[in-house]
């Protein structure tokens, strides 16, 4: 049916996983560190924090990925001038990686913010008073309620990046949509591989829905839920 | 370092650049939420063969990318004989329909969502009070429940809005030459990535801040005065 393309498709659609689960490693990182600078007590590290999560929210990942993939070119091929190397390429993966963990971050530091804060107060002081150590109370009290807050915001944010992933084939990776263009130019077709590309997706989609739907039951065990 | 010049010759392509980027947003979003409005009265419907096919319809759209969409509009439909023999082929040719297209089908499902959402917001005491006064359904509905769930969806709408204005970068994947479209030019004929992307994501930015400041405006009017009241 896919006339041969089948396996080719199913390779590309590993690479956009593989994108989309380094993006979200690399996202949560900064997101950690975002959320910590917008909460902090310094001036300078809440201002720089807010102007990363303006900047990200103000600008398409498409112009982003593109200024990443051909500025850090330019970039690398000015380094490698100055010192006389011969300059390598830019790997679409990295730039397309970088790229959608630096946007992604932008909005995991405003989820980690928001879960943090939906924490109440009273459990990290009760937790200090018992004698536990900053750290204790973050990683046995506060982190595993900021978890179950940030779950519903965190779902959706992964289920934009792994959508986001798409456009990494315009800077040349050959990932799902870049083998679905292939194969629909050689065999006139098109609509059957953006097609069915489009179902792969939906069903990564699907798949992480019913994950988070998982463990949002099971992070949700202890919490009273009002009848409905 | 800065290439000044070279910004200063390609000033004129960013600003049509900017000006179909503007259009391509106004037009989905004005299109996308025509339709959004019947379909999230529909998704809250009480019959299954009402709701399932608009679900369906949500659900498809907002778990594909849109980038697919895209191509799969403007390039997979020539596959089909009958659509190129059919009296809309002319248009489907056209890139910029079939940009509009997508795009408002693409944010009339998360339209469609988030309308409905603030709908099952409103709260049952207002509509049982609505109802008990004798009002039909469509009474309700347009005295009561529109009127305060159109407030609550304003937040998360100015979201969507702000998505869309992004969204429509993907334009300058199917040859339209909107603000991405003029920094990609610039890039390819000067070789200034910095210069070209960096003044087309400033653009983008105050064009952002424009419409988030617009919608809290909206807030401020439509929203805010409703919540304070008692």
């Amino acid at each position: 049916m896919l006339h041969g393309y089948g396996a080719s498709l199913l390779t590309g659609a590993g690479l956009s996983l593989g994108v989309a689960l380094a993006s979200l490693v690399l996202a949560v990182l900064l997101g950690t560190l975002g959320a910590v600078a917008r909460l902090s007590r310094s001036r300078v590290l809440r201002g720089a924090a807010r102007v990363y999560t303006t900047v990200v929210r103000g600008v398409p990942d498409l112009v982003m990925m593109l200024l990443v993939f051909y500025g850090g070119q330019a970039l690398v091929n000015a380094l490698a001038d100055r010192f006389g190397w011969a300059a390598p390429d830019v790997d679409p993966f990295i730039a397309g990686t970088l790229t959608i963990g630096f946007i992604f971050g932008a909005y995991m530091t405003e989820i980690f913010r928001g879960a943090f804060l939906a924490v109440p107060n009273g459990q990290r002081e009760a937790a200090l008073a018992y004698g536990m150590t900053p750290a204790q109370a973050l990683v046995r009290v506060v982190g595993p309620q900021m978890l179950r807050h940030a779950l519903a915001p965190l779902s959706n944010c992964w289920l934009v990046m792994l959508k986001s992933t798409a456009i990494v084939s315009l800077i040349g990776l050959s990932d799902l949509m870049q083998r679905a263009a292939t194969a629909a130019g050689s065999t006139r077709e098109p609509f059957l591989y953006y097609a069915f590309a489009g179902l792969l997706y939906l069903a990564f989609t699907s798949v992480s829905e019913l994950v988070f739907l998982g463990l949002r039951r099971r992070l949700a065990v202890g919490v009273r839920q009002v009848a409905r | 370092m800065i290439d000044v010049d070279a910004i200063r010759t390609s000033l004129p392509s960013f600003a049509s650049g900017a000006l179909l980027t503007f259009e391509l947003t106004a037009a989905a979003l004005v299109i996308g939420m025509a339709f959004a409005l019947p379909l999230a009265v529909l998704r809250g419907a009480r019959s299954r063969w009402v709701v399932g096919p608009v679900w369906l319809f949500t659900y498809v759209v907002r778990g594909t990318p849109l980038l697919v969409q895209l191509f799969l509009v403007y390039y997979g439909l020539g596959q089909f004989e009958s659509v190129r023999e059919s009296w809309a082929w002319p248009w489907l040719r056209s890139a910029a329909f079939c940009a509009v297209a997508t795009f408002a089908v693409n944010t009339c499902a998360y339209t469609t969502e988030i309308l409905h959402g603030a709908m099952q917001a409103v709260p049952a005491g207002e509509v049982e009070a609505a109802r008990a006064m004798g009002m039909t359904r469509w009474v309700v509905l347009r005295r009561v429940v529109l009127p305060s769930a159109l407030r609550r969806f304003l937040p998360a709408y100015g979201n969507e809005a702000m998505f869309m204005l992004q969204a429509t970068s993907l334009a300058s994947t199917v040859t339209l030459m909107d603000l991405t479209g003029a920094a990609r030019e610039m890039n390819s004929r000067f070789y200034l990535p910095f210069e070209a992307f960096v003044t087309a994501a400033l653009i983008y930015l105050v064009i952002t801040l424009a419409l988030v400041g617009l919608f809290h405006l909206a807030e401020r009017r439509w929203l805010m005065p409703w919540q304070a009241r008692p």
